[in-house]
């Protein structure tokens, strides 16, 4: 039983489908990936599946309630949370309040996920009065992940969380990730460094075309010598 | 003796008055610099808006001293200040409703709402003519000085005297105020932070729950608040004309940009800059040389750079140097 699912989504930009009978998800607590080549709609799927892109045909489910026809604020209420691929902080705001601003739509005190974010990236709490702007590549991508976080999501949704960082920076990330699913939150990400993000998997789709190519654990598609050949790089 | 005197010269011709103009520039500047940044426009309308302000406190001001309501030495604009603002708010918002928001949604590009906003400059100018026609009107009332030329050089002996009107005194207050405020609410309130969350990334702040729609009514009502104040200010200083208000777009839009555009601290300074400017080179040093050199080689003219009939040129020549030379202004803003 999936905690996020998406099922049988179609969808894309003015007429031309870009996913066709797309079926994703993730459970409670584990990693799931989508990969890919590009051009496979993997962030087209991210963004169906968070609301940032109306699907012509298919369903969204979260915990198994139906939230197809919910707005993007809506399903952060609900419990999800999404850091975008670029442009996924407020540069001029400090690093704490890029953290706020996450939990802007709770009526509730922040101060405990603050606490919590801190604890997870350390050196955002000696940042904490720097303009997030200023910030280094991996520090602004900890700044996006901590501000999807601050409501305490049931499901994170990371749109390619390595992009434009360094092999180290990087490493830590999905170190981070791990991290953040260890502590209950399930998370769904697209990567296009798909061995070390299939790594950390419990389960990865492959897209190819808009369409599902190969679904299994992480592990297995590792394993797999057509999935390896294919998208692996051997 | 007669080094002191050359300083209270100065301290009475410009840096009074300086601190004064710069005061209403800040205000006007900071207006069209929280539309910047959160509307993404230029709003050139702003001058009008600030006339609009200022010829509210003035009708009010007739009602209210009509029916004899006075506030001592103080001038009555400042008891109607709060209804004016009030006023001032509803006009940019109607203005809002019924034309920016058009292009808002149409996603303009920024370019096209600033040839929308020099449509609703006109319109404003207009509508303001058709109300208080465009004459000369003096509104202020109450006590002219808190301190007194008289004053001053019977307690100093000094030959000099140093004035302090009592509207340069309240626009400088006023201002501090003013400034003060609006920089504790955008940093330290949660509506002002999600302000300043939205001017810096709209799809962000979407994502994080923010309504633009409150965005942009809180944007307005800053806007019409400084406006007013500003216009009331600089109305009560001068008094007050519509056609001036025209004028006062450049100054205006100078010393946004020589500050360095979309940044407030920026605006309050560069409204300081073009003010002393303009003062310092339209000036006539003769007398300070007198007092400061020895009589035989201060030069027989007036010593001054330009007449002050090319004051408005002063802050089109920094606005030209300041885009030739650190086109990102005194303080780095950030250009749309």
């Amino acid at each position: 039983m999936y905690l996020l699912s998406g099922k049988n989504i179609t969808c894309g930009y003015s007429s031309v489908d870009i996913l066709s009978d797309c079926n994703i998800g993730v459970k409670r607590g584990q990693i799931a990936s989508i990969v890919g080549p590009n051009g496979a709609g993997k962030s087209t799927a991210m963004k169906a599946i968070f609301g940032l892109l109306d699907i012509r045909k298919g369903q969204i489910f979260l915990d198994g309630e139906d939230i197809t026809n919910l707005r993007p604020q809506e399903r952060v209420l609900k419990g999800m949370g999404f850091v975008p691929q670029t442009n996924n902080i407020f540069p001029s705001l400090s690093v704490q309040e890029n953290l706020e601003m996450g939990a802007f739509i709770q009526a509730k005190n922040c101060e405990d996920m603050l606490n919590y974010i801190y604890e997870l990236f350390p050196i955002l709490k000696d940042k904490r009065h720097q303009q997030a702007g200023e910030l280094s590549g991996g520090q602004r991508q900890q700044v996006a992940v901590g501000r999807a976080l601050m409501t305490n999501p049931k499901v994170l949704m990371l749109d390619e969380p390595s992009a434009g960082v360094s092999p180290i920076v990087m490493e830590g990330i999905f170190k981070k990730i791990k991290e953040i699913a260890n502590q209950g939150t399930a998370i769904l990400m697209v990567e296009q460094n798909a061995k070390q993000a299939l790594a950390i998997s419990d389960l990865g789709f492959v897209l190819n075309q808009g369409r599902n190519l190969f679904t299994d654990t992480g592990k297995s598609l590792l394993d797999n010598k057509e999935v390896r050949q294919a998208f692996l790089g051997g | 003796m007669d080094f002191l005197n050359g300083i209270t010269l100065i301290a009475n011709y410009i840096i009074i008055p300086g601190l004064t103009y710069g005061s209403q520039l800040a205000l006007g500047a900071l207006g069209i610099t929280i539309i910047y940044t959160v509307l993404r426009f230029s709003n050139f309308a702003h001058g009008e808006f600030m006339s609009f302000g200022a010829m509210s406190s003035i009708l009010l001001t007739w009602l209210f001293s009509g029916l004899g309501v006075k506030l001592g030495m103080f001038p009555t604009a400042i008891l109607v200040l709060p209804i004016a603002i009030l006023i001032t708010i509803f006009y940019c918002l109607i203005i809002d409703k019924f034309v920016f928001k058009f292009y808002r949604q149409q996603k303009s590009k920024s370019v096209i709402t600033l040839i929308v906003s020099i449509g609703v400059m006109f319109f404003s100018g207009g509508l303001i003519r058709f109300i208080i026609g465009p004459g000369d009107k003096n509104f202020f009332d109450g006590e002219r000085f808190i301190l007194k030329a008289k004053t001053f050089k019977a307690f100093t002996g000094l030959n000099e005297g140093l004035a302090v009107k009592t509207t340069q005194g309240i626009t400088i207050i006023l201002t501090i105020l003013l400034v003060f405020l609006l920089f504790w609410f955008l940093n330290k309130t949660k509506t002002g932070k999600s302000m300043r969350a939205y001017s810096d990334n709209q799809e962000l702040a979407l994502l994080s729950g923010i309504n633009p729609e409150k965005v942009v009514l809180i944007t307005w009502i800053i806007t019409g608040t400084l406006a007013c104040v500003a216009g009331t200010l600089y109305g009560l200083d001068k008094s007050y004309k519509p056609f001036t208000y025209l004028h006062l777009v450049l100054p205006i839009f100078a010393a946004a940009i020589v500050g360095g555009v979309g940044n407030p601290v920026g605006a309050i300074i560069g409204g300081f800059v073009i003010a002393f400017s303009e003062l310092f080179i339209t000036f006539a040093y003769k007398k300070i040389f007198y007092y400061l050199l020895p009589y035989e080689i201060v030069p027989s003219g007036l010593l001054q750079i330009l007449s002050t009939d090319y004051k408005i040129a002063v802050s089109f020549i920094i606005l030209v140097l300041v885009l030739l030379i650190k086109p990102t202004g005194i303080y780095k803003g950030k250009v749309i």
